[in-house]
């Protein structure tokens, strides 16, 4: 089993190297794990996460597999630390000082560590995108709040990035409403909007993995909806992990839902299995609405 | 009804009521009475400085140098020398300012040497425009050997204002949320990146308005140019920015001596003959139209900037 | 979906590039940082040094004790006594306009004034803050003079009391601005808790709010207090530059900022005495505008711990 692993890391990269398109390469990766796992592969892992601000510990020996190209949900009550367990996959907590992580949490198929002391940051952000709580585009113009993750990865040419950006907007289910204001502020958009707008700006830069941080707690039901479409849309192409304290969100969004209380990893099974019978008492206290 | 009114406790209430109601309207006169003075001075003296200047506000006032002969004097010098004096201050107190902020809001950790750096610019504030005259006579003057020169002056003012355009700069930038940097680093950007791209371009209406505040501050300070020996009496230009040759830009004018506004104007106060006395009225007019018109933009820009943003 | 997918190597190049000019210019950014304390350091180094021929030349205790500043006399005499005098009785009847105008004003804009009110009179103050001293100057010696020969006969045209009156209103907008911003800066339940009881605007502004801004409101005064001493130009145009031991603010004399800028109209050798001597008076300035700077900003740290 562990040979197989690394036979289809080795292919992955080799696909890698060689420019392969990345649909193909993750095609490729996926097909060998699914072999290797009976399921969807695995394309993050995390082992025994420990997670500190300062002297108090927030998260408490994680382990949990997100499988690829599959929207897998965090849930728990406020506190639990399940944006802290998000935030360790794209290295956010580096900005805050005084944070220390222990354990590991492996991207797949190249097998790196991202929470390694020697694992570049900005690599892990480029290739890890976020959406935020709130609806956070840049004060300038549409088209370049989706450009910029482009620019700044040093992406010239203009005609490769108008591409790129209309691309970018049409898989965040936008590019009909905008497409004829690009120029126009990205904050004069309603909060639906600009929140499809940070999607877009994420995925402009075709990353392998979104994080989403409650990213519907800020807007109304119907562009709540709009958004979970979108998501439910994105698991073809991307591998999605969602905190949401909406318990009928993870069950309409997800494949895969895990349970957090006070730092630790209660329950994690396929959404259908975790809320239909859950498996341990607290979790079915927590969606059965005892507390939280 | 009528025998409540008359109970005696409710009647002693409403008289203390009232009397302390009346104390409320007193104290409200008095609170526009001290506004309206305040404001009232500010007035009295833009107006008395322009009906007594009147005679000289004219065209010749700007072009002619001073002179011993107070109807034919003019501001020429001043206002050149204080442009120019302008000119180097903004040029180094804008980037090294705006370079301390970014470093204080975005870079430093929080720790004793940070700690500081930020109670040096705090207490530079409070410092007398004098002692920095004082310094600027020592140490540019003497000890830089840069003379009693545009440069030595322009820099003292620099040093001057940078308390203030720091502390501008630093409130302008904390101003933009802490979501619109998460969301750039997010997307891979360095720091500095972050800063560049973002943070800088979205707080630039502070940091201009501190910066136009710094200088209107500069360029009515009349101590430390004395202290570093100004001469009063100039009849000459400095040498011209631009040249007629190749490179086409010359920077000789920072070496020149000069004189600038306020001095003129404190030259002329001094003076017992009430013929000078129009003259500084005149000049003063000058400075401090000059002076409000700058405080004028920078509170329209704040206002404008404040209004445009709206995160 | 690939057009932009860079493969590792290239990617952590550019990275790795970002990096290293990324430190660069945070080394440029703390320099410009450093440039706050190297000022400091320079202002007292250039003191002390420029200063120090001079005590090696006058015995410190006749510097503290004599009553007398001539310098520049024949038989010069260097006791400090006279200048301080002069700053202290400017500061002080600067104090005696500033302190009352400026707490009454930052009382009525806190506690009184509507919002739109309080945003047009702010500018205003600010704008009356940034008049050119030399320009408050020339009002104290041109119109507010006259105006006090008439109140008070005999008064010479240079005296401390105009300069100190006209100082005054120079720091009001900015013992009014720090006093206001502490006020605002007491909680809204305080002042609800006080009018449930019934008490007025003006009863709720003496008793809860300015109490609860006390701190803040030292500092303002004590932060005009440093402004008043080291003023300069208003007090060299309208007091006087002759030094003169006396508290009676109806005299003429100089404060240590008008003999500096006397001593500095002259054109005295680098090596020379008076040269020295205004260093000295310099050094003077610097202490107490430092001590009361230092309190002040203590006294502000407090108010913005306590909410």
């Amino acid at each position: 089993m562990a040979t197989q692993t690394i036979e289809v890391n080795e292919v992955a990269s080799a696909m890698r190297g060689s420019h392969a398109g990345g649909t193909d390469r993750l095609r490729v990766a996926v097909e060998g794990e699914r072999a290797v796992a009976g399921g969807a592969a695995v394309k993050a892992r995390a082992s025994g996460l420990n997670f500190f601000y300062g002297g108090t510990q927030a998260l408490k020996g994680l382990d949990m597999e997100i499988r690829d190209r599959q929207v897998t949900a965090l849930i728990g009550p406020s506190g639990c630390g399940k944006s802290t367990f998000l935030r360790c996959f794209n290295r956010m907590h580096d900005l805050t000082p005084h944070t220390r992580y222990e354990g590991s949490i492996h991207l797949y198929p190249d097998d790196i560590d991202l929470i390694a002391k020697d694992v570049d940051p900005i690599e892990v952000r480029m290739r890890i995108g976020m959406v935020f709580q709130k609806p956070n585009p840049f004060p300038k113009t549409i088209f370049e709040n989706v450009a910029y993750g482009l620019r700044v990865r040093g992406m010239r040419s203009k005609a490769l990035i108008e591409e790129e950006v209309e691309k970018a907007l049409r898989d965040a289910a936008i590019w009909d409403e905008v497409k004829d204001r690009l120029n126009d502020s990205g904050l004069s958009l309603s909060g639906g909007q600009q929140q499809r707008l940070c999607i877009a700006r994420a995925l402009a830069t075709n990353p392998e993995m979104l994080l989403f941080d409650e990213p519907t707690s800020a807007l109304d039901p119907i562009a709540t909806a709009r958004i979970e479409e979108l998501i439910t849309a994105l698991r073809e192409r991307v591998t999605v992990l969602i905190v949401t304290h909406n318990m009928q969100q993870a069950a309409r969004v997800s494949d895969y839902t895990a349970f957090m209380y006070l730092g630790e990893l209660i329950e994690f099974d396929v959404t259908s299995r975790l809320f239909t019978n859950p498996g341990r008492k607290a979790t079915e206290d927590y969606i059965t609405g005892r507390y939280g | 009804m009528a025998t409540v009114a008359q109970d005696p406790a409710l009647q002693a209430i409403r008289a203390g009521v009232g009397r302390r109601k009346l104390f409320d309207a007193i104290f409200v006169i008095i609170g526009l009475l001290v506004m309206i003075a305040a404001l009232a001075v500010l007035c009295v003296l833009f107006l008395d400085l322009v009906v007594q200047g009147a005679p000289r506000l004219n065209w010749d006032f700007l072009t002619s140098y001073a002179s011993r002969k107070a109807e034919n004097a003019g501001i020429l010098a001043a206002w050149v020398g204080t442009s120019l004096i302008m000119v180097v201050t903004a040029c180094v107190a804008m980037p090294v300012g705006v370079a301390a902020a970014v470093y204080l809001e975005e870079y430093a950790p929080k720790n004793w040497f940070t700690a500081i750096i930020e109670i040096n610019v705090t207490n530079l504030a409070g410092v007398p425009s004098i002692i920095y005259g004082l310094l600027a006579l020592g140490l540019f003057v003497y000890k830089f050997n840069l003379g009693q020169s545009i440069a030595a002056a322009g820099l003292t003012l620099a040093l001057l204002i940078l308390p203030i355009v720091i502390v501008a700069t630093r409130e302008a930038v904390r101003a933009v949320p802490r979501a619109i940097r998460e969301a750039a680093y997010a997307l891979g950007a360095t720091r500095w990146e972050v800063t560049a791209h973002h943070v800088l371009p979205y707080s630039m209406g502070g940091v201009l308005t501190g910066m136009i505040i710094g200088l209107s501050r500069a360029i009515g300070e009349t101590a430390p140019i004395i202290t570093i020996g100004a001469l009063s009496f100039i009849a000459f230009l400095p040498s011209p920015p631009v040249t007629a040759e190749f490179p086409f830009l010359s920077f000789a004018w920072l070496k020149d001596a000069f004189t600038a506004m306020p001095i003129q104007m404190f030259n002329w106060v001094s003076r017992p003959d009430p013929a000078f006395r129009v003259n500084a009225a005149a000049a003063g007019a000058t400075l401090l139209g000059m002076t409000l018109l700058m405080n004028g933009i920078a509170i329209w820009l704040r206002f404008r900037f404040r209004k445009r943003i709206n995160w | 979906m690939t057009a932009n997918s860079q493969s590792p190597a290239p990617l952590r190049r550019s990275i790795r590039r970002r990096r290293v000019r990324d430190r660069l210019i945070e080394a440029l950014l703390l320099a410009a940082g450093l440039v706050a304390v190297f000022t400091t350091l320079a202002i007292v180094w250039i003191l002390v040094v420029e200063a120090l021929p001079f005590f090696e030349h006058v015995p410190l205790r006749d510097f503290l004790t004599d009553t007398m500043w001539t310098p520049l006399f024949a038989e010069p005499r260097y006791g400090i006594l006279p200048l301080v005098a002069g700053t202290l009785v400017t500061t002080f009847v600067a104090l005696a306009v500033a302190i009352p105008a400026g707490t009454t004003i930052a009382i009525y804009l806190s506690e009184f004034a509507s919002h739109r009110l309080r945003e047009t009179v702010k500018p205003a103050l600010e704008m009356l803050g940034a008049v050119p001293t030399i320009v408050y100057g020339y009002f104290a010696l041109v119109m507010v003079t006259p105006f006090l020969q008439k109140l008070i006969p005999g008064l010479p045209g240079f005296n401390m009391l105009s300069a100190g009156l006209v100082i005054g209103v120079m720091i009001v907008p900015y013992v009014a601005s720090v006093s206001e911003d502490a006020m605002r800066a007491v909680p809204n339940y305080m002042r609800e808790g006080s009018y449930a009881m019934g008490a007025t605007r003006l009863q709720t502004a003496m008793r809860v709010v300015m109490p609860g801004a006390l701190s803040g409101i030292a500092a303002a005064y004590i932060l005009g207090i440093s402004r008043a001493v080291g003023e300069t130009m208003v007090v060299a145009v309208a007091a006087g530059l002759q030094p003169n031991l006396t508290w009676n603010p109806t005299e003429s004399a100089a404060t240590i900022t008008a003999f500096i800028v006397q001593v500095s109209l002259g054109d005295l050798p680098h090596d020379s005495i008076g040269y020295q001597s205004i260093f000295a008076a310099g050094l003077v300035l610097l202490i107490v505008t430092l001590a009361f700077n230092i309190a002040g900003f203590a006294l502000t740290r407090r108010f913005r711990e306590a909410y």
